[in-house]
């Protein structure tokens, strides 16, 4: 059977992973090679970039991460953070990635999706939703789709908006829940399971993982295909092994 | 001996890492040559033939490159490994865009997976996505230093299903079990994605820089 794939999340500034990482054993936990390096050889079923390089003009940089990176690592690559045009996709993929990851832009221009898609192949194409809570106790659950790092509603319902996402070939949905983000306190599960039977595309469930039980419940009670985690794995906290190791012994199909 | 190993390149997905992960397990003295000239591809040594995308755009593409010919040629004279796309379009006829005629090399069809799949109640999802086992269904050279059952990495939401039967190489169960790898004589093709699999994935195209079929 497929397995459940684990992904660890770099964020990357001007060619640096920021966020603290933290190995011991890594001369220069500000390089994305090592930490990517380090991830591939205990595991990792993927690796994502984020490049929240807020200057446009150091936007090149990200390119040379992936191609660096793609020519030692062979695993899928994704990078995500400022892709809005078709020329940015391109360039992604020309340099070594096997995926990009389209959030804010899909808000604005939904046909780029398709465009996207359709040029390139559903298979490249992660459509990153960012999803808030948006209904009040004892209503039924709702959830808006946020930009802004979560502070504006782009007034979308998630689940609809999942759905359309799918529909104009988005192969795959990366999908963060803001109330979560950086909480640690594991994943909106609702919200994932919500979206992972609403859609027929694989469901990477992101934000809140402080603990390999969150991994656990994010995949049997949310239904995701895959879970994605940053400081987790950046703090050495656990091994993306030990993840993969606890999954197993709880019944989940891992890659070993 | 130095060798020349040409990756068709037509314009159909990401073939920057299918090179750099043969340029990774070729000798030193190999040559990589990532090509769209008939020519380059005819006097190679051995010929990968990647690709992704939809069926009718890459057979588009690969016509739009004056390739069917060279490619028919290479995949019947030298060491030849398909990946994907690169699998898929050897058969005759695809399911895909409403039915596309393919390079007809091989008998058989290339098919949507259900889209009611399920596994224990669970519905499938479509693109079969991630990483999968791969069971060997014959000895291969190809398949030296892999484990039985190992995981590949795949991405697609169409199979294979060639006519005869012995031509398959290796099949992966999801909700039905299809066929990911058909090898006859000097062609091996897979569905998984050999440069995206890690360790065996690597060990596989170091297998086939080494294959003398």
């Amino acid at each position: 059977m497929l397995a459940k794939r684990i992904i660890p999340c770099l964020d990357v500034d001007n060619g640096r992973v920021v966020k603290g990482v933290k190995f011991v054993d890594i001369r220069d936990a500000g390089d994305p090679v090592e930490v990517a390096r380090r991830y591939d050889r205990e595991g990792a079923d993927e690796i994502t970039f984020l490049d929240i390089t807020a200057s446009s003009d150091n936007r090149e940089t990200i390119v040379h991460v992936v191609e660096q990176v793609a020519s030692e690592v062979f695993i899928p690559l994704t990078v995500g953070g400022g892709i809005r045009t078709v020329d940015d996709v391109r360039r992604m993929l020309n340099a070594g990635a096997d995926k990009v990851g389209i959030n804010t832009a899909a808000v604005f221009n939904p046909e780029f999706v398709r465009e996207a898609a359709e040029r390139f192949g559903s298979q490249c194409i992660v459509v990153a939703i960012d999803a808030k809570r948006v209904s009040s106790d004892g209503e039924p659950l709702r959830w808006e789709v946020f930009t802004h790092g979560g502070r504006k509603s782009a007034g979308l319902d998630a689940i609809e908006w999942a759905k359309k996402m799918a529909d104009y070939g988005a192969g795959e949905i990366l999908l963060t829940s803001m109330d979560r983000d950086g909480t640690k306190i594991g994943f909106d599960l609702e919200l994932t399971r919500a979206i992972s039977r609403a859609v027929p595309i694989p469901v990477i469930a992101s934000g809140g993982v402080g603990n390999l039980d969150h991994l656990v419940a994010g995949v049997k009670e949310g239904e995701a295909d895959a879970v994605l985690a940053a400081s987790i794995f950046h703090f050495a906290r656990y091994s993306v092994g030990e993840a993969k190791q606890y999954m197993a012994e709880q019944g989940i199909e891992v890659r070993s | 001996m130095a060798q020349t190993i040409a990756v068709i390149d037509y314009g159909m997905g990401n073939l920057r890492s299918v090179a750099k992960a043969v340029e990774h397990v070729a000798a030193v003295t190999d040559r990589v040559l990532v090509t769209d000239d008939p020519d380059q591809i005819l006097s190679a040594d051995r010929v990968v033939f990647p690709g992704q995308g939809a069926a009718r755009d890459c057979m588009a593409a690969i016509s739009d490159h004056h390739l069917n010919q060279a490619i028919l040629d290479a995949a019947e004279r030298k060491p030849f490994l398909g990946i994907c796309m690169g699998l898929q379009v050897l058969m005759a006829f695809s399911e895909e865009n409403g039915g596309t005629e393919l390079l007809k090399l091989l008998p058989g069809t290339v098919r949507h997976f259900d889209r009611n799949i399920a596994d224990n109640g669970q519905r499938l999802k479509i693109p079969h996505m991630g990483w999968n086992r791969v069971h060997h269904a014959a000895d291969h050279p190809l398949w030296r230093d892999i484990q039985h059952d190992s995981r590949f990495y795949f991405v697609h939401s169409y199979f294979v299903a060639p006519q005869d039967h012995k031509i398959i190489a290796a099949t992966t169960d999801y909700g039905i079990t299809f066929t990911s790898a058909v090898a006859k004589e000097n062609l091996f093709a897979v569905q998984f994605h050999p440069e995206k699999s890690a360790r065996d994935g690597l060990t596989l195209l170091r297998n086939f820089a080494q294959w003398n079929p």
